[in-house]
């Protein structure tokens, strides 16, 4: 037995290697897509405030991770007289 | 103008401080100008690896709120001329720094230095924040160990996001220094290989710094391990680093005690 342990090591540092980059690619998406959010609803903040009046803090992006689908949401919140801005626009 | 290196990692207790005074140690040693700037307030701890405790009078909070002039809180070391430190305040208020008081004070130390030394606080929280925000270099101390490597992966992310130079569309110059290696364990498979780290964080490697008791002792006597016993091991992979970060080219020696693959077998068998 000690002999096929010496041939054959029960070490853990290839674990600790294998977890680690599991788990850091998934972090990287993860917290790179933080910035990516942030990014988007700056952007889009930007195109709706240009056309209607809404707040900074009135805009929502939400992204769900899934297989083999994901779910980019945005909320953007305007004020109550929005639409009747648009039917006199029209 | 001064190069403005930050010592981070993420994870507390890795070795940060100890890097700070060595690194800034052995870069004064060679007769350049160094600052080395605590920026944990409320648990500072550079004076006291420093050997510095005893001698601080006024702090960087000090500084920023106008209660006194740079010229006062900055301490001299007392075996190198050309070492200085800007102690942490050990006010409990958080917000005591201030991004604009950081801006000035960092901004007058690298007018008067060659090297300006931030020793970032653990954690990614405001201190860590202005610690890294005037980066230009920035040392990412790693122990082989899977958790300060995942933090130091994040510290990364917030490096190449959250500092001056990433909001200007340039990088840091980012360099990892592996801590705390042991080469026995790491040849075993019993811990992170530094090709393991290396390839994992993708970072340029600054040093790897063994295990090492001369570490412990060089702290409790208050002096940086850099220059406590000049040729000990981890005094002598310090040097190196901070050769390199000099721009000189030394070959990454492999701090490894002595024993080869032949004496670890005459070990085992007896």
């Amino acid at each position: 037995m000690t002999f096929w342990k010496r041939i054959f090591p029960n070490t853990s540092a290839p674990q600790a290697r294998e977890r680690l980059q599991i788990l850091l690619s998934h972090e990287r998406q993860v917290l790179g897509g933080g910035d990516l959010l942030a990014r988007l609803r700056e952007d889009i903040l930007a195109v709706v405030a240009k056309h209607v009046p809404c707040d900074q803090d009135n805009v929502k992006v939400r992204l769900e991770r899934g297989t083999p689908m994901s779910i980019l949401e945005i909320e953007v919140e305007v004020r109550g007289d929005f639409d009747q801005a648009l039917v006199r626009a029209a | 103008m001064a190069k403005i290196i930050t010592v981070t990692s993420g994870k507390g207790g890795v070795g940060k401080t100890t890097t700070t005074a060595a690194i800034g140690a052995a870069l004064a040693r060679t007769g350049d100008k160094v600052v080395v700037v605590d920026f944990d307030v409320g648990l500072r701890n550079l004076d006291l690896i420093m050997g510095a405790e005893r001698r601080v009078v006024y702090d960087f909070v000090n500084v920023i709120q106008g209660d006194a002039r740079l010229p006062q809180a900055l301490i001299k070391d007392k075996r190198l001329d050309s070492l200085f430190l800007l102690p942490a305040s050990q006010t409990r208020d958080k917000d005591a720094l201030t991004e604009e008081g950081v801006d000035r004070v960092i901004g007058m130390l690298a007018q008067h230095f060659d090297w300006v030394i931030c020793d970032s606080p653990a954690g990614i929280e405001r201190g860590a924040t202005l610690a890294m925000r005037h980066a230009e270099i920035a040392i990412v101390v790693t122990n082989p160990e899977v958790s300060s490597v995942r933090d130091s992966d994040r510290i990364v992310g917030i490096l190449d996001s959250k500092t001056l130079r990433a909001e200007r569309g340039e990088t840091v110059d980012k360099r990892l220094l592996l801590t705390r290696y042991d080469h026995a364990r790491a040849a075993r498979g019993d811990m992170l290989k530094t090709e393991d780290v290396l390839e994992i964080l993708s970072l340029p490697l600054l040093g790897i710094i063994p295990e090492s008791n001369d570490v412990l002792r060089a702290s409790n006597m208050g002096v940086p391990v850099s220059i406590h016993d000049p040729n000990s091991v981890p005094a002598r992979a310090y040097q190196d680093a901070a050769l390199r970060l000099k721009g000189e080219n030394i070959a990454m020696e492999l701090p490894r005690q002595r024993g080869g693959l032949f004496s670890k077998f005459l070990r085992r068998a007896a």
